[in-house]
């Protein structure tokens, strides 16, 4: 087991922020940890970078305990936090030979490594890290933490305020990574994102609702999504949670999820309903159930 | 910022050494005459002559003159009262009543020495003036004290107030830039980043420190350079042995600078407690009050300060030319502040929490 967290529960005076957490990740595995804001992906991970000593539970990374053989562990992970911290002043080349330097290695060392990444960002190497572009940034930072060859990269929340193109490319540069056998473990509230992940531990209020493969995680989903349009969405969203036999309704792009409480559900009873209730350009359809959806189910 | 760091202290300390004298000059100083003989003219001719008071007003009653102390315009009104100079001839024994503003409490003091200072001249000059030479043999001998000022023999006040001023710009500059240092990583997350690594504390801390003890020395230099040519300060002693002191010294203030920013979240935090410090510090160094008059709750607490240290050890050396044994008292106590001031900064920095 590359990372393994048992029971692990941290609070902030009355804020219960992890609350008995516990998952397993393997060697050379991506695994995603999913949920919204606050959900408590930040306090795990710093946990597991030993920046904070969890209340309870044990957890090991890479082999190491996190809070005996905390040194160790510095030694052998790479961490890019949500935040770009990296040196400002610095340029993009001198800040990478910076970090190359405290973990006793040079850039030309590991450059096979971070050589994809690198090269994308190489034009840039004499400007300064704080006037780089959001996409720039996050790709120097992940050079930074991989830079000592590290056996676990944490990414805390990398695709935030991206723009799609770079999120995309990110995404397959971890692949690539994950390839050359680092373990990754990375957080992340974007649900789309969730699906390119190996497993995925769904997260909220500092507890884990599930655990499991993506494409699982969707099959055991209990019951058919219908994807519902009608002129006026928000009337259309009141109407349906008026409707008696309506099992969970919320908005979802451009249509409106919705799923029935009985079994044998007739979309046409429906349709009648909502002309009656004077909708027009009704649309209904059944639609494949998202990482989302799922989790808007547990979490409810 | 590497400019301001360097441009600001010369500033300062070439203004503040400029203004910030105990000398008072310029005094208003008018009169109300009701003898009006040569000899009241002769009093005030000599305060004319003086170039400390600016005889600026001659009133006719003292009810005007104190309208005019009332409206600022004058500091000092002196009486002279009728008959001034036939009871000085008859009875050797006559009164003048001297009226200062005292708003300002220590240049009312300072102004009532200069006063009686020429009222006693006067006085001298005029037994002398007066008396037969009869009188004269049987005079007893005045006393004259002649003062001798040591290691300042002109009283030239930038002598003293130019390595006082030099040592708080040096600690100022070191204590906040140490201070906000380590609170700026925090504030931009970068502590975050290097704590993860497996950079040892000791070998982060001194890498935070070390530019500002280069810094310190720097400063100092320049400063030194500017007492020297620009005020002629005197360089009496070692400047070896001031450059060994300061060496220490930046220790202590560095490590408070670092105990500082283990305390704070934020540079303004960091500011603000750098800040009530070196208020404290300056107002209870000596350098604008001498410790001797301070309550003795107070010295003791000066005992505390290291900028004291630092003034007495570079007036001691500059103007006295002190020795390393003569310094020693304060160098020990300077050695011990660093050693406890960066012990308690290095265990209390945490790369976790």
């Amino acid at each position: 087991m590359s990372i393994s967290v048992k029971n692990i529960s941290k609070s902030f005076k009355t804020v219960n922020a992890v609350d008995d957490v516990s998952f397993e990740v393997k060697e050379g595995e991506l695994f995603g940890l999913i949920g919204p804001d606050g959900a408590g992906k930040t306090t795990i991970f710093r946990i597991l970078t030993t920046l904070l000593f969890a209340d309870k539970g044990t957890a090991t990374v890479a082999g190491f305990d996190v809070v005996d053989d905390f040194k160790e562990i510095r030694n052998h992970v790479g961490y890019m936090p949500g935040k770009f911290s990296l040196y400002q002043d610095l340029t993009v080349e001198e800040n990478l030979t910076f970090f190359a330097t405290i973990f006793g290695t040079t850039i030309e060392e590991n450059y096979e490594l971070i050589k994809d990444i690198y090269v994308q960002i190489e034009p840039f190497k004499n400007r300064r890290a704080g006037a780089l572009s959001g996409g720039m940034k996050q790709k120097l930072a992940l050079s930074c933490a991989l830079i000592h060859k590290p056996k676990v990269l944490f990414l805390d929340e990398p695709t935030t305020g991206v723009d799609p193109v770079s999120r995309k490319e990110f995404w397959e540069m971890l692949k690539r990574l994950q390839q050359k056998g680092i373990t990754i473990l990375v957080s992340t509230p974007y649900m789309d994102e969730a699906a390119l992940c190996d497993r995925i531990a769904l997260i909220q209020h500092g507890k884990i609702l599930q655990i499991d493969d993506p494409k699982e995680i969707v099959k055991h989903f209990p019951t058919t999504i219908y994807d519902i349009k009608a002129a006026n969405i928000y009337k259309l969203l009141l109407a349906l949670k008026e409707y008696k036999h309506s099992y969970s309704v919320y908005p979802f792009g451009e249509f409106v999820h919705y799923t029935d409480k009985r079994e044998d559900f007739n979309p046409q009873e429906l349709q009648q309903y909502l002309e009656a209730n004077n909708h027009q350009n009704i649309k209904i359809e059944i639609t494949k159930t998202t990482i989302e959806d799922t989790f808007m189910e547990l979490a409810k | 910022m590497l400019p301001i760091i360097f441009v600001l202290p010369i500033l300062q300390l070439v203004i503040l050494s400029n203004a910030a004298t105990f000398e008072i000059k310029n005094i208003k100083f008018s009169y109300v005459d009701h003898d009006k003989t040569s000899f009241s003219r002769a009093l005030i001719e000599k305060f004319d002559a003086s170039t400390y008071f600016n005889v600026i007003a001659n009133f006719p009653s003292k009810k005007e003159a104190n309208v005019a102390m009332a409206k600022g315009k004058v500091d000092v009104i002196l009486e002279i009262p009728r008959y001034f100079e036939r009871d000085l001839l008859k009875q050797k024994n006559t009164g003048i009543s001297v009226a200062i503003n005292a708003i300002d409490g220590a240049a009312a003091g300072v102004e009532n020495v200069y006063i009686n200072q020429i009222v006693q001249n006067f006085n001298k000059k005029a037994i002398v003036a007066l008396s037969s030479p009869a009188d004269m043999a049987n005079a007893p001998k005045d006393i004259v004290t002649i003062p001798s000022f040591w290691y300042n023999k002109t009283l030239n006040y930038k002598t003293f107030m130019v390595p006082g001023i030099l040592v708080l710009l040096v600690t100022m500059i070191t204590l906040f830039l140490s201070g906000m240092n380590i609170v700026r990583e925090k504030e931009i997350g970068t502590l975050e980043q290097m704590n993860v690594t497996p950079i040892k504390k000791y070998q982060f801390i001194i890498g935070k420190l070390f530019p500002f003890w280069i810094l310190g020395f720097v400063l100092l230099t320049v400063g030194l350079t500017i007492a020297k040519v620009v005020f002629n300060v005197p360089i009496i002693g070692s400047l070896g042995l001031i450059y060994f002191y300061t060496a220490f010294y930046l220790l202590v203030v560095l490590g408070m600078g670092l105990f500082i920013s283990n305390f704070t979240d934020t540079q303004q935090q960091a500011m603000f407690i750098s800040w009530f410090f070196v208020v404290i510090f300056i107002l209870m160094s000596g350098l604008f009050t001498p410790i001797e008059s301070m309550p003795m709750w107070a010295q003791y607490v000066t005992e505390f300060n290291p900028v004291k240290y630092f003034v007495q050890v570079t007036r001691m050396v500059m103007l006295k030319g002190a020795d390393f044994n003569d310094i020693l008292p304060q160098l020990t106590k300077t050695v011990i502040y660093a050693v406890i001031m960066n012990g308690l900064a290095v265990w209390n920095y945490k790369k976790t929490n």
